[in-house]
């Protein structure tokens, strides 16, 4: 049951990937279909993921693959807050080919299926819970923070053109990203409790470590964020920094340690 | 029914003679009332076009009664105004004046004033069941051409595409500052363009003092000098710049300093002056955007380029909107021969119930609800296919020919006795 629900996930996320990278030449018509393969393959998924938990009767989601699978449902669930909104769609160019591509290596490492059940325990589930949910958060706002670049680049090359392809304002774009931001970080640090309440002396490695510079890096852009001293281009790519963070070296140093 | 416009325009007309005609809002009402004796009238006057519809139940003739109105507008120019006015019936003028109120007839296509001035013409005027149908349907065709395709939604001036620039940074522009630099015209008219939008003008500086003073009285706003000019942009969100100075106004060496300790807080310098007001250079501090004239323009021309192509889109749905009208219309020339076969049937019922009462007065009052509403229902299933056909036929041109053989076939208008 589980395998047939993973193919019209996959279709519908490729189909939207592909139809937001048309975005750029035919707004109206792309975003549509965008936005609809987004929506077909968020539903094909979400049963996918019940039907998995329903099979496994406990947390399915415990290996690499697993919670590829689960990160990647976050993903497309946080998206779907502001996707619909016409003007969002080119955080789709950016998110949604991440989405299929991560979803298609979750199903190649056995992510998808209806396993055995783990049985990590409640804290263990709350704590990988939370860091997904706080790492997709972050990948949204590193997509907002790119779409505010890549619009404020617009803006100071003074395009023409800039009323045809519509995007948020930059303040909208800046506050955003602050706000998805702000949200990662508690559920980053209620994540990373959740964590410290299991944790067993002499067990640090290097995946803990940088998950507390990712806290560390989030937290120092908040904070001056705050203050007003980072704003605008520097906060973008700031924030677009610390995705890189996430992106690459957080899975590198999980299967290191 | 009949309908009749007759109009004088910006395609045909020059602006001396549309003055001739133009009305505002009281003569508009004033004009509707006299001409809408026996008939429905709507004046509609605006600076590109001022039309007359007249509609009726009879053939009269309403098209040279809106002429002569028009002529004796004119005030003596009667004989120029005649080759050009356009006079459209029916169908064509229900279109025309769906593409008016969709921008599609304007100068800019897809402004979005002409909407308001035709409904206030619908308010102001003398209007029956046509006018009334005709105008309400075409204040529902303007508003989708402008929801359902993009037509009304890029700017047309370079006042708009200013303040449409300064939303596309800051997003709601309530409670944004402005700083004016130049008290000219072009100055004031992009300044109320931002205010209509929610920005506050805080401050307006001139070589002038004196020009200064009057338009920050006119604006809500103070008078400055340039001196005070780099204080003043250090916390205002938009500076909009146009004076007639030979050279930058606004100097990259003047506001570094202001600009750095903005910390990348968005700033958007307008500069409609030729020669520029506005170093370039500002554009390479973080958060600092500047736009001269020809940048504006070259907005305004992108946007009309796509008003156009969303044009044609427009087109069409307000071609489908007019075809609803024309079958609307059509269907009026069957409604006296539905309701009169409505009104047989009911009265056949009723008689053939009369005639059973001695055999039905044995029923509980309940078992003759039930034999009322039976026989109801009996009568509406068998008139509803009949009634649909009519009117399809009406709206394909054959309502006539079908109410005549409703008529013949039923005997409406008959001696009913005869039955």
């Amino acid at each position: 049951m589980a395998e047939l629900l993973v193919w019209p996930a996959l279709l519908a996320y490729g189909e939207a990937a592909v139809a937001y990278a048309g975005v750029l030449r035919a707004p109206a018509l792309s975003g549509r279909l965008a936005i609809w393969g987004v929506r077909v393959g968020w539903v094909a998924q979400t049963a996918l993921l019940l039907v998995q938990a329903v099979h496994t009767g406990g947390f399915p989601w415990g290996t690499w693959a697993g919670a590829l699978n689960l990160f990647v449902w976050l993903v497309v669930t946080a998206f779907l807050v502001w996707g619909c909104n016409a003007r969002f769609r080119l955080v789709g160019l950016l998110v949604m080919p991440v989405a299929a591509v991560l979803l298609v290596a979750s199903w190649a490492g056995g992510g998808t299926e209806s396993g055995e059940a783990a049985h990590p325990g409640v804290l263990l589930g709350l704590h990988v819970g939370l860091m997904l949910a706080a790492l997709a958060g972050l990948t949204i706002a590193g997509g907002m923070a790119a779409l505010y670049l890549w619009e404020e680049r617009r803006l100071k090359q003074r395009d023409s053109r800039l009323f045809r392809l519509r995007v948020p304002p930059l303040e909208t774009l800046d506050r955003l990203t602050t706000k998805v931001a702000a949200a990662s970080l508690a559920l980053l640090t209620a994540g990373i409790v959740f964590g410290l309440a299991r944790f067993q002396r002499g067990h640090f490695d290097a995946a803990m470590a940088v998950t507390l510079a990712l806290w560390v890096a989030l937290a120092l852009l908040l904070a001056l964020r705050h203050e007003s001293r980072l704003r605008g281009r520097r906060a973008a790519t700031f924030q677009l920094g610390v995705v890189v963070l996430v992106a690459v070296v957080l899975p590198i140093t999980h299967f290191a340690s | 029914m009949n309908l009749a416009l007759v109009g004088v325009s910006h395609h045909g007309a020059p602006v001396e003679l549309r003055e001739q005609v133009a009305v505002d809002t009281d003569a508009a009402a004033a004009l509707a009332r006299e001409l809408a004796d026996g008939c429905e009238a709507i004046v509609l006057s605006t600076c590109n076009r001022t039309e007359i519809y007249l509609a009726a139940n009879d053939d009269a003739p309403l098209e040279g009664r809106a002429a002569d109105a028009l002529v004796q507008l004119a005030h003596g120019r009667g004989e120029e105004l005649a080759p050009v006015l356009y006079r459209l019936a029916d169908e064509s003028a229900a279109l025309h004046l769906f593409r008016v109120a969709a921008g599609l007839d304007s100068l800019v296509p897809g402004e979005g004033e002409i909407l308001g001035q035709v409904r206030t013409a619908f308010e102001i005027g003398s209007t029956g069941p046509l006018l009334d149908r005709l105008f309400r349907q075409a204040l529902h065709a303007g508003r989708r051409a402008r929801v359902e395709t993009a037509i009304g939604e890029n700017p047309s001036s370079v006042p708009a595409a200013a303040a449409a620039l300064a939303q596309q940074v800051f997003g709601e522009l309530s409670g944004r500052v402005v700083v004016l630099v130049g008290a000219g015209r072009m100055s004031e008219l992009t300044a109320r363009n931002l205010m209509s939008r929610g920005a506050r003008i805080a401050v307006v500086a001139n070589r002038s003092n004196e020009h200064a003073e009057e338009l920050a009285l006119r604006l809500g706003a103070r008078a400055a000098t340039f001196d005070e000019l780099p204080n003043e942009i250090g916390s205002c969100d938009i500076v909009v710049s146009c004076t007639s100075a030979p050279g930058f106004v606004l100097r990259r060496a003047d506001l570094a300093a202001t600009l750095r300790s903005r910390r990348g807080r968005p700033l958007l310098f307008v500069d409609l002056a030729v020669p520029r007001d506005v170093d370039p250079e500002l554009a390479s501090f973080d958060g600092g955007f500047v736009y001269d004239v020809d940048d504006l323009e070259a907005v305004v021309e992108a946007s009309l380029v796509g008003r156009r192509t969303e044009a044609a889109r427009a087109e069409r749905l307000v071609a489908a909107e007019a075809d609803r009208f024309r079958e609307w219309q059509a269907s009026l020339t069957v409604v006296p021969a539905i309701a009169s076969l409505r009104a047989r049937a009911e009265q056949i019922r009723s008689a053939e119930l009369a005639k059973a009462e001695g055999r039905l007065a044995q029923l509980a009052e309940g078992e003759r609800r039930v034999v009322e509403a039976v026989t109801s229902q009996i009568v509406n299933k068998l008139l509803h296919l009949p009634t649909v056909r009519m009117k399809e036929a009406a709206a394909a041109a054959d309502g006539v020919f079908y109410a005549q053989v409703v008529r013949h076939l039923f005997g409406l208008g008959e001696d009913e006795e005869s039955l």
